[in-house]
């Protein structure tokens, strides 16, 4: 089975690492076939970027998501932008504060105070990512547990405890969700 | 890395490890979207390696960097994508007529001029044939996974060693920028340039009595020689003889002709019985291995030939489907190149049709699909 994930955001949350870990995840430790790319504009930081990761038992060979099993949009422009091609029920996260306006459409959807929590509670918004990872992997296990947080753990060897709490937190924050 | 070797790689950063493992110990270039990735790796690892990373002021001065630097006796490469690989044309042209080995990586992206930087595009084919003047012979070589920027990396810069000749590596922005589980292969063939067994003082730089390959002494080490960009004769020292002039140039482009089997590299995937053929390279042909898989559940009986070698033209393959198939169809991320050289080959003994793209985006496996369900 394809797993098809899109994770988009503006410039600088730190999607595109998030995609990285998550296709590391998959390939290094549990043993699938992963594919990570990205799209960006010409500007380094702001606008809208994206990064989309293929999970799979098999070979894959079409390298691009085109009908994404789940979407994460965490600015309400990247999701005017990346909700097209997204699956008849597939699950959409949005961020309570920068993505305001869920979507229309049949979707699950799942609106977390991601980016409030990575201030308030993390006390960093580099935290963004991490959380937005717990959080997707509860709502849509597509890695193991184990895998995530090896390869979190090996991304940020400076910081390896607040990148643990952060996919914790984003853990319960999806299984809280899932309660309402 | 995880315990049985396996990494997440970027295409780009395989192009590098590539180069390390074929034995390159100079890279000279200038960053431009979206090869840089190469060179900065290249820059991290190329001193590890005893060897050395220039950033020139331009593409041009990178072309005659990496050409001097072969002539000492390095292996040597540089990366650009169109708009540098514009530039190298000059350069590109020394390296032929002087037969120097070395490696020039095209990361493809939209053009012309400074085109759809970040976006994908497989419009320079025509371009690494011929973007250089003159009549001069190439070897173009075209990976379409991350495994695959790895290993023909290795065999660009064996077939350069081998022939004495430029090879160009290329790719494209999706392959480029797309990461991959692989695990990269140790145990590979590296191939060395033959180098002068004769005395310095006996030694003539292009002396073909043992073969259409000369062998190459490096600057510096006791063997002088004479290196120009005019026709020359076996001293190395510029000749006005049209007779030689033309000896020679047959003589280089026999040294690719005479050895198709050794350089044409072509991938054949369910041939055998196919009725309709996919031709497609990089990226593309992995949108049409997902078509072909697809129309065969359809019943269709597709194939897909991915050339890993793109010049010289993989012509006796085409032949051989003459009266095999019954329709070609060629994908490409232009408006029309290859189709061109798949239709001369195809003599009329089958229909050749076109899919073509140009807005930045790839030719999907349902696009592909669609043109083999036709008919």
């Amino acid at each position: 089975m394809r797993n098809e994930i899109r994770l988009s955001g503006s410039g600088g949350q730190g999607l595109i690492t998030a995609g990285i870990i998550l296709a590391k995840a998959a390939a290094l430790y549990d043993d699938k076939f992963a594919v990570q790319s990205q799209s960006y504009g010409p500007e380094a930081r702001g606008g809208a970027s994206k990064a989309e990761v293929i999970i799979s038992e098999n070979e894959i060979n079409f390298p691009k998501v085109q009908n994404p099993d789940l979407l994460v949009a965490l600015t309400q422009e990247a999701l005017g932008k990346y909700l097209k091609g997204v699956k008849e029920g597939g699950i959409i996260i949005i961020d309570t504060l920068l993505t305001p306006t869920p979507p229309q459409g049949n979707y699950k959807v799942y609106s977390l105070p991601i980016v409030t929590t990575a201030a308030e509670e993390l006390g960093s918004i580099l935290t963004t990512n991490i959380i937005t990872l717990g959080a997707l992997n509860a709502l849509y296990p597509v890695v193991t547990d184990e895998a995530l947080s090896k390869v979190v753990a090996d991304t940020f060897k400076k910081a390896v405890e607040i990148n643990a709490k952060a996919l914790a937190v984003g853990k319960e924050l999806a299984e809280k969700a899932k309660l309402m | 890395m995880s315990k049985n070797n396996k990494q997440l790689l970027q295409g780009n950063e395989a192009v590098a490890y590539g180069a390390l493992y074929a034995g390159c110990r100079f890279f000279a270039g200038y960053p431009i979207t979206p090869s840089t990735e190469i060179a900065e790796k290249l820059a991290a690892e190329l001193p590890k390696h005893g060897g050395r990373f220039i950033q020139m002021e331009d593409e041009i001065a990178s072309m005659a960097a990496i050409i001097g630097a072969s002539i000492a006796g390095a292996k040597s490469l540089t990366a650009t994508s169109g708009p540098g690989f514009s530039l190298k044309q000059e350069n590109l042209g020394f390296a032929c007529i002087t037969e120097t080995p070395c490696v020039i990586v095209n990361v493809q992206r939209g053009g012309p001029s400074t085109g759809l930087p970040t976006a994908a595009s497989q419009s320079d084919i025509m371009q690494t044939r011929w973007g250089t003047h003159g009549d001069h012979p190439i070897i173009v070589v075209t990976p379409s996974t991350v495994l695959e920027q790895f290993t023909e990396t290795v065999r660009a810069f064996n077939l350069a060693e081998k022939y004495r000749t430029p090879v160009v590596l290329l790719t494209d922005e999706i392959i480029g920028h797309t990461r991959e589980s692989v695990t990269l292969p140790t145990e590979l063939e590296v191939i060395d340039r033959t180098r002068p067994t004769v005395p310095p003082e006996q030694y003539k730089p292009f002396d073909t009595t043992q073969g259409d390959v000369p062998p190459m002494a490096d600057f510096g080490t006791g063997y002088r020689f004479h290196i120009t960009g005019l026709n020359h004769d076996i001293s190395g020292f510029p000749s006005n003889n049209g007779q030689m002039a033309e000896r020679e140039e047959i003589r280089m482009q026999r040294k690719l002709d005479n050895n198709y089997d050794d350089i044409v590299k072509v991938e054949e995937f369910m041939c055998d019985d196919a009725e309709v053929v996919v031709f497609a390279i990089g990226a593309t042909a992995r949108s049409a291995k997902d078509a072909v898989l697809a129309a065969r559940k359809k019943g269709i009986k597709a194939g897909l030939l991915k050339p890993l070698t793109i010049w010289p033209f993989p012509d006796k393959h085409i032949s051989n489907y003459k009266n095999k198939v019954k329709r070609m169809i060629v994908a490409e991320l232009n408006l029309g190149q290859m189709v061109h050289e798949v239709r001369r080959m195809a003599e009329g003994a089958f229909e050749v049709d076109g899919i073509f793209r140009v807005d930045g985006e790839p030719i999907t496996p349902s696009q592909i699909l669609t043109a083999l369900e036709e008919r």
